[in-house]
């Protein structure tokens, strides 16, 4: 082991794990085979609401190959309710949420029925002979309809399509005055109701899970981005003791918070494998994935901003719906919940009222969908903001300018009653706009209205701040989610001077084997390619909060840095009784121990071997320096950024296309500026998707029309930009490698962004809104009602 | 999903696909390029009890010359069609159409005969097929005909075949010297066209002597804009004479509405889009 002279935090490395998740010659879980395997296909429901009125499964039980066919009836003692870990208020309505349906369904591509056969295709070939009757019951699908009187109700038993109803109110927090004061005595009030279209998070690995109950333990593996929390909850749902249980989740493609689920399909795969005593394999296919795989987003928002003449916020109030679906699954309710503290964002203002009201209707239940609250928070008051500054004829930079916390009144405590650390986001946008040549492209866009081109241009900035570093667990419990935040890592020193690192995170994707190693490849001094990152397996990774809400390296990589402290704390005091010096008069250099002031020395390897060996310890000193710690981050991370993007818009067909992309981001350190980089990309590429391309319809009948990919589209590098991509670096100051999170940055700031800048090209033609996704008809159709030819 | 079980043949004469259609019956498909039909087959829309594949028939693959036409196989492929030199001399729209065809993995498999009678509207190969008079060469138990374009799309996914006819190729008169380009609206780079348009023309000095504009996706079948085409006839090509000619595109067209576009919106870009695929020819 020798000292790395450049430090390993900060260079923009290889990932050491893409070579086997590009060439896909890994463990993907639908990769993996077991002696004796049986295959589960689903039967899932067409309809959206309906009874179960005859389930005939005899003629598919007669089908070539198949071993079982079992319907909910058949389960309903066995498979409890799928777990919502976040009742956001002491009264909210949570309906029964069984794996698989019994006597009735609530959303079309619910399970109804599954077959296990010995070959994947044999048990497809029996789905089709189950005889299954239902009887149509009335479809619940727009949220303002559900909650009005008289409405038809998707479970008859809550009495209700209301599930809750969750305020923050700043005068009762006491952390601002009270909005209806802030309105009534603002100079201009603006008010807007936006519409956060449903989206499907469409991670590339389909959901696939294999449980294999041989011998005491049932071990399942799952494309999960949650094996820790995924083992808990399948012990609490079924009543197998959790010791019993072991949940792998090997390499995993994606998941967006689409994997941050205990799925209804993970329930039955291992419920049919502990019955019939054999491994069992399910697999989704797209479409399958597309109907029933939870979605994300699903808001209307009613946004209410106060302020004075000279642009002086003075309050905001935002009344939100958001759509559960027909289940509360694991965070359904407290996804709008996060997005509470954010809506305030950067800005300081008098007064801040957020009402949310949970809906349930008949589609596929909602869940975390990155950024999960953050992105429909930081959408409103970005568009706000613009709206805003038309109403003033103010520039919409210089609004915010007018508005923001100042560099030097940080720590700020905000509206919302959060403290932000840091930021500097003067800094950040004075570098992008300076990047982005702001002042040419308005002279340009001026020029473009002037003769009236049918190429219109448009600018669109978004000043985002988000909440990263999931969670202090005390604010976890105060908002009544029922797990903690914390994350935990240990450090095993090999005799042979290998280092295995044990993290409690879950990576599906983001490249944490590479960053971790450097983390801790600098704090023991020793190389990067010698450390091996263990993840996702609950029998190795013994604790655990996995990965979610950009927490990984906030939470987790301080995980790290604490239990490498550890284990030089002790690999001290093992130096110090070799060199038989006092422990006081031991100095470290990464990779070496020496005495101060002499040249005497004990390398870091020869301790390890010193301490794992064994025969020569100071008393009171265990065998090896293998050492663990767990931290829960007393705050949330800040990390902020400007993004402002030029989009041209063809008034005549209503094409968007986005002409350049500029970026700065302060995630504070970037202990891989290259990961950064792509976590931005995807990320703003994402944001770019839900302001033009992607949406989940359903049709009168709640059916999801867009229930294939070339349906609902993703867009690909193809229809997007080249992004210019830059950060600022303010450290944060609550955890020691002054990270704050990067996954969902992109994601949050792009969608505002984007929209506002279709918006400003449009505005002197009438048009204020175009509705999400902003599709060429739409924007079309926007530039006609606007009527200002 | 797994496709519902099949036979599966694959034939290496034209003879022996047809024989072994009309063998098979109703219930057989023959299989291209596979690119829609796989999918129709792994969602179980459809369930075929046997499958033909045609990728081993040598002699329904290439381009070659037939006196004044091109005569392509239906098996060719996208990629060949687009790389083809005589077609790019003598059917350069075609070429052009099926540059916008999909992703270079779809279009490496999929075929030029599979699109055709395939026959979706919104695919790109119809409209330009339409617009240059292609004929369609079938081949059935008795023996060979020839369908013309106006004749061959019948319906959504329709077309003038009978279920036990192949189709083995199609001549394509050859347009040496036409200017041409495909003008195609879409919202992904690898999607369908919303509305699509297939402009063809001759020019003689500085007038328009002939033209030939097809529409994709403006009705259940490819349309022919015989009002454009009357209208720029004769005309200089100034961007007056361009839109007032492009103002005719949506006479005789019935497009659906559907999340992308409604029949108003359709009708705007047919429009709009006659009038870029003409300037763009005529600038080509
Ligand atoms: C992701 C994706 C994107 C696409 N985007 C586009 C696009 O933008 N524009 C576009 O035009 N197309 C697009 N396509 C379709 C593509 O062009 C296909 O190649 C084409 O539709 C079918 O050709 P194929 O050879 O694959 O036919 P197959 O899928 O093999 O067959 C299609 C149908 O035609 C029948 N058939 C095939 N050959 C013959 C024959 N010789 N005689 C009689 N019947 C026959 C089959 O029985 C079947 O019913 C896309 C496809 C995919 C998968």
């Amino acid at each position: 082991m020798t000292s790395t002279a450049e430090p390993e935090v900060g260079r923009a490395r290889l990932r050491k794990e893409d070579a086997r998740l590009i060439t896909g010659r890994t463990r993907w879980t639908d990769n993996m085979v077991l002696p004796g395997m049986l295959h589960m296909a689903l039967l899932r429901s067409p309809m959206a609401h309906a009874r179960i009125t005859k389930i005939d499964t005899t003629a598919a039980r007669e089908m070539p190959g198949v071993i079982a066919v079992v319907t909910g009836q058949d389960l309903a003692e066995e498979q409890g309710s799928l777990p919502c870990a976040w009742p956001i208020t002491e009264d909210m309505k949570a309906p029964d949420a069984p794996a698989m349906a019994v006597e009735q369904v609530n959303f079309a591509g619910e399970a109804v029925a599954a077959v296990i056969a010995r070959s994947k295709a044999e048990a497809d070939d029996a789905l089709e002979s189950i005889d299954i009757d239902y009887d149509e019951l009335p479809v619940v699908l727009d949220m303002a309809a559900a909650i009005a009187d008289g409405a038809d109700l998707v479970h008859e038993n809550l009495g209700t399509n209301r599930c809750a109803t969750w305020v923050y109110d700043s005068a009762e927090a006491g952390s601002g005055g009270a909005i209806d004061d802030a309105i009534a005595g603002a100079e201009v009030v603006v008010e807007r109701t936006y519409r956060q279209q449903r989206l499907i998070p469409a991670f590339m690995e389909p959901r696939s899970m294999l449980v294999d109950p041989t011998g005491d333990q049932i071990t399942m593996w799952s494309a999960t981005q949650i094996p820790h929390i995924l083992r808990w909850m399948t012990a609490a749902v079924t009543g197998v003791p959790e010791s019993k249980i072991r949940v792998i989740a090997p390499d995993v493609g994606g998941g967006f918070g689409g994997k941050l689920q205990v799925t209804p399909e993970e329930i039955i795969t291992f419920l049919m494998a502990k019955r019939l005593g054999k491994p069992v394999k399910y697999t989704e296919s797209r479409s399958e994935s597309l109907a029933s795989a939870h979605h994300g987003r699903d808001q209307i928002q009613k946004l209410t901003l106060a302020a004075d003449r000279d642009g002086t916020l003075r309050g905001l109030k935002v009344e939100l719906l958001a759509d559960m679906g027909a289940y509360l699954r694991l965070v359904s309710p407290g996804v709008p919940i996060l997005g509470a503290f954010m809506f305030n964002a950067i800005y300081k203002m008098d007064a801040y009222k957020f009402v949310c009201t949970n809906v349930f209707t008949n589609k596929t239940p909602t869940d975390a969908y990155r950024g999960a609250g953050r992105p429909e928070a930081t959408f409103g008051i970005e568009r706000m903001m613009d709206e805003l500054a038309a109403e003033l004829s103010m520039d919409p930079m210089e609004l915010r300018r007018k508005n923001w916390i100042t560099h030097d009144e940080f720590p700020f405590t905000t509206v919302a009653g959060l403290t932000y650390d840091s930021g500097d986001y003067e800094s950040a946008t004075d570098k992008a706009m300076e990047t982005f040549g702001y002042d040419a492209l308005r002279a340009e866009q001026q020029e473009r209205r002037d003769r009236n081109d049918a190429i219109q241009l448009g600018i669109g900035i978004s000043t985002y701040t988000e909440m990263c570093g999931l969670a202090p667990s005390r604010v976890l419990g105060a908002l009544r989610y029922a797990a903690g935040g914390w994350e935990h890592a240990a450090i095993r020193m090999l005799p042979t001077g290998k280092v295995e690192l044990v993290t409690g995170t879950s990576p599906h994707g983001q490249g944490h084997e590479t960053a971790w190693s450097q983390i801790v490849a600098d704090q023991l001094g020793v190389p990067f390619e010698d450390v091996e990152v263990l993840h996702g397996d609950t029998q190795s990774s013994v604790r655990g909060m996995d990965s979610y809400g950009s927490r990984s390296l906030a939470v987790g990589g301080t995980a790290i840095v604490l239990a490498a402290q550890r284990v030089l704390a002790k690999a001290r005091k093992v130096a110090a009784h070799m060199m038989e010096c006092a422990e006081d008069d031991v100095d470290f250099t990464p990779g070496t121990f020496s005495v101060k002031g002499t040249d005497r020395g004990v390398a870091l390897a020869d301790v390890v071997v010193h301490a794992h060996v064994a025969h020569d310890l100071p008393d009171g000193v265990e065998a090896t320096l293998d050492s663990d710690a767990t931290f829960d981050p007393e705050n949330f991370s800040f990390p902020h950024g400007t993004h402002l993007c030029a989009a041209e818009v063809d008034t005549e067909t209503g094409r968007v296309r986005l002409r350049s992309y500029v970026c700065v981001d302060d995630v504070g350190k970037a202990v891989n500026p290259m990961i950064v980089e792509g976590q931005v990309h995807g990320g703003i590429a994402q944001g770019v998707a839900q302001a033009l391309f992607e949406e989940a319809v359903h049709d009168e009948s709640g059916t999801l029309t867009t229930g294939t990919l070339a349906d609902y589209l993703v867009p690909s590098a193809a229809d997007l930009p080249s992004f210019d991509t830059s950060r600022t670096e303010t450290p944060a100051t609550t955890n020691p490698l002054g990270v704050k999170g990067v996954g969902e940055a992109g994601t949050i700031a792009s969608t505002p962004a984007v929209v506002n800048a279709i918006v400003d090209a449009l505005r002197h033609r009438g048009v204020n809104d175009v509705e999400m996704p902003c599709t060429p008809m739409r924007v079309w159709s926007a530039i006609q009602a606007g009527g200002a030819r | 999903m797994i496709p519902a079980a099949f036979d599966y043949q694959a034939p290496t004469t034209l003879d022996d696909a047809v024989r072994i259609l009309a063998d098979a019956g109703e219930d057989a498909k023959v299989i291209a390029g596979g690119q829609s039909l796989l999918p129709v087959l792994r969602m179980r829309l459809a369930a075929p009890t046997v499958l033909i594949d045609l990728s081993r028939c040598a002699e329904l693959r290439g381009v070659r010359e037939d006196g004044g036409s091109l005569v392509i196989g239906a098996m060719t492929t996208h990629y060949d069609v687009q790389g083809d030199h005589l077609v790019r001399e003598h059917a350069a729209l075609l070429a052009m159409a099926t540059d916008t065809v999909a992703d270079p993995q779809v279009r490496h498999r999929g075929t030029f005969g599979g699109s055709l009678a395939h026959a979706d509207p919104a695919g790109d190969l119809l409209a330009p097929a339409l617009a240059l008079d292609c004929e369609f060469v079938v081949a059935g138990m008795d023996g060979r005909r020839t369908v013309a374009a106006n004749e061959f799309f019948v319906d959504y996914f329709t077309t003038a075949m009978a279920w036990n006819e192949i189709l083995c190729e199609v001549r394509v008169p050859k347009y040496t010297g036409w200017l041409a380009h495909y003008e195609k609206f879409n919202r992904v780079a690898q999607a369908w066209s919303i509305v699509g348009v297939a402009a063809a023309l001759r020019v003689d000095g500085s007038r328009i002597a002939e033209a030939r504009v097809g529409l994709t996706n403006m009705a259940s079948v490819p349309v022919r804009a015989r009002g454009v085409e009357d209208a720029l006839v004769g005309e200089e090509a100034t961007p007056e004479s361009i839109r007032a000619a492009a103002e005719h595109a949506a006479e005789g067209t019935s497009p659906t509405a559907d999340g992308d576009g409604d029949a108003e919106y359709r009708t705007q870009l047919a429009k709009v889009l006659t009038g870029r695929a003409v300037t763009a020819a005529m600038t080509a």
